[in-house]
């Protein structure tokens, strides 16, 4: 399938899942379906760099928080539309992440991780500090009345829900075509064995960083509608834990190797997640996600569709990489060798 | 600047103190991460669990934290054991460390952050022992609060006797060997798995004396945690991978970089300073941190 047509297709079940939200004509219906496509977006992204290429980042939400920043900062100097502050977040973020892959993605993938971990709280001292964004007391953003959109007349939380459901159309088919272009194969040759790979002239760090950029790119997307979405942005809870635990949860309880893994899992885990924080509480999903997850990368590490795939025994487009038992060993001797030290 | 000379001092002195303590807090990952090549990033949330086991038993039983910490020392070992246990079957035996590994930790930490809230709930915890209510020592105009004195002491006598064993005993050498050629190893007829299994168990016991030194310097509640992962991989770095004596110098850096930042820039910037410096650090030096 044509990369083009399966975007109109994406686009055509996003238009599809807003007519059956429509529907059921409930607001919660909306108010729930924005963070699981929310998180389809997010777990979509984390998957370009970390499924794709093997590099773990633990900083999804100093990315997304960047995005939801960005929507604050401009609605307290010059409100813009939110299809605007999607681009101008996909531009600060994408630059964030460039910047950060940049300064250590040279070195062992450890050490990206561990820099993402140190950006997100880096960025939340900033907006602590920063008042004109809300400090740490957090900032109210007024959600606007309805609005007409080719016609229609909406509700706010149905125009957020829209625009959502199209970024995620659009983040999976960028993720399906990066799959089938030659970028996708040469991200698999860094995950498979960079060293490899980079000896076979292959651009690794260019690679990585158009990966970085563009998986930070559409965090921060996800991440810009957000203000409007809650009412209310404050630095705990934007560059929370729990996004970026969701966002490493879902590719890898779906499965890292294709577009449908971290579409299945979001959908799933971000379904469950709203059905156990409305009937039992918020602590208790979080900590089904984190079981979730552990249980998954022990028993199961190529989740939910390595568990289906063998039922089709589909062969041809669907591409099963080999085991990743090979470079991963290769890697690890190459990168305990560097380190060998004595005291 | 003159006339703040002593504030400068007392930030100094403070920074040092902390540094002795952030030692300690490091001396596990500089086993785990430094030596045994393995990205433990749920170090910090053992630690919260040590404080929390600090807490519990003094609130019951009045004991000391840090004689609590010293009896825990068996049980975190034993924890330690189990979790590489579980990480080298399912992980590294495998060959997938590198992405999977590292959630399975970010998971545990995860996990142990969530049930500690559900357990204890999000207020802070404090522990009761004779220094710390003590008023501070002042020599000059050098104030030096007994609170982070005892810390920072026993973590040094802990520090140092981790590089005792690591350097005099044939185990510790044993492990120092595991980071350099385990293949090696095998051929000596040592299993490197069993080695380092005994090391994993380690760093993680030296969670139950960090813990108890961290509820004794500050009140502790579950999410804190997330604070130290910064601090422990920027020192980890800062002071070269896997040596004690670089740890120890890494941690005064951080400690003192820290306190003088609190002092003259306001506390709410500390956090960063860890991280800024790991970034800095990462970016100039990036062939510095591989070893030599």
């Amino acid at each position: 399938m044509r990369s083009s047509v399966f975007l109109a297709i994406a686009v055509a079940v996003a238009g599809l899942t807003f007519a059956g939200a429509r529907v059921a004509g409930n607001d919660y219906v909306f108010f729930a379906g924005y963070t699981v496509l929310q998180f389809v977006v997010l777990a979509t992204a984390w998957n370009i760099l970390g499924g794709y290429c093997g590099y773990v980042n633990f900083g999804t939400a100093a990315f997304f928080a960047l995005g939801a920043y960005t929507s604050v900062f401009f609605h307290k100097t010059y409100p813009l539309p939110i299809p605007v502050l999607f681009a101008v977040a996909a531009v600060v973020s994408g630059v964030v992440g460039l910047g950060t892959g940049y300064l250590t993605l040279r070195l062992r993938g450890a050490f990206f991780s561990i820099a993402t971990l140190a950006l997100a709280v880096v960025l939340q001292t900033f907006v602590v500090n920063w008042s004109y964004v809300g400090g740490s007391r957090g900032a109210y953003v007024i959600r606007p009345g309805d609005v007409d959109v080719f016609g229609f007349h909406l509700e706010y939380i149905q125009y957020l829900f829209l625009l959502m459901a199209l970024l995620a159309a659009a983040s999976v088919a960028i993720a399906r075509a990066i799959e089938r272009s030659k970028l996708g194969y040469g991200f698999a040759t860094i995950r498979d064995d960079e060293l490899a790979a980079e000896a076979s002239g292959v651009p690794t760090l260019k690679l990585k960083l158009v990966a970085t950029t563009l998986s930070g790119a559409l965090m921060g997307m996800a991440g810009a509608p957000f203000p409007y979405y809650i009412g209310y942005v404050e630095p705990a809870s934007t560059f929370g834990l729990p996004y970026a635990v969701n966002a490493i949860a879902m590719p890898l309880i779906g499965g890292t190797t294709t577009w449908i893994g971290p579409l299945v899992g979001s959908i799933l885990l971000g379904t469950l997640q709203q059905i156990v924080t409305v009937t039992i509480s918020s602590e208790v999903n979080l900590l089904l996600v984190g079981v979730l997850l552990v249980a998954f990368v022990i028993v199961a590490p190529k989740g939910l569709v390595g568990l289906v795939q063998p039922l089709f025994h589909k062969t041809g487009r669907t591409w099963t990489r080999p085991s990743s038992k090979s470079r991963d060993s290769a890697s690890a001797s190459a990168a305990s060798s560097p380190s060998t030290k004595s005291t | 600047m003159f006339e703040s000379a002593d504030l400068l001092m007392n930030a100094l002195v403070a920074g040092l103190l902390l540094g002795g303590f952030y030692a300690a807090v490091t001396a596990g990952i500089s086993i785990s991460f430094g030596i045994l090549d393995i990205v433990n990033i749920a170090h910090p949330a053992f630690i919260i669990v040590g404080s929390y086991i600090a807490y519990i038993v003094n609130a019951h039983f009045g004991l000391d934290p840090i004689l609590v910490g010293i009896l825990g020392l068996p049980a975190f070992y034993a924890l330690g054991a189990l979790v590489y246990q579980v990480y080298y079957v399912s992980f590294e035996r495998r060959g997938q460390e590198a992405l999977r590994g590292l959630a399975f930790f970010f998971g545990l930490l995860f996990i142990t952050e969530v049930v500690l809230i559900l357990v204890f709930g999000v207020d802070y915890r404090y522990v009761s022992a004779p220094y710390i209510d003590m008023p501070p020592i002042s020599i000059g105009f050098v104030q030096l609060p007994m609170r982070m004195v005892v810390p920072c002491v026993m973590s040094l006598v802990m520090l140092a006797v981790l590089q005792l064993f690591l350097t005099r005993t044939f185990l510790g050498r044993a492990i120092m060997a595991v980071a350099q050629d385990q293949l090696a190893l095998r051929l000596m007829a040592a299993d490197p798995i069993k080695i380092k299994r005994v090391a994993f168990g380690i760093s993680i016991a030296t969670c139950a004396m960090a813990g108890a030194f961290l509820i004794i310097i500050q009140p502790v509640e579950p999410s804190i945690g997330r604070d130290y992962i910064g601090r422990v991989f920027a020192i980890c770095v800062l002071g070269g991978l896997g040596s004690l004596p670089g740890t120890l110098i890494g941690a005064m850096l951080l400690g003192v970089v820290e306190s003088l930042t609190a002092t003259f820039y306001g506390p709410s910037w500390a956090p960063a300073v860890a991280f800024g410096l790991l970034l800095l650090t990462l970016a100039v030096r990036p062939a510095g941190l591989l070893g030599r």
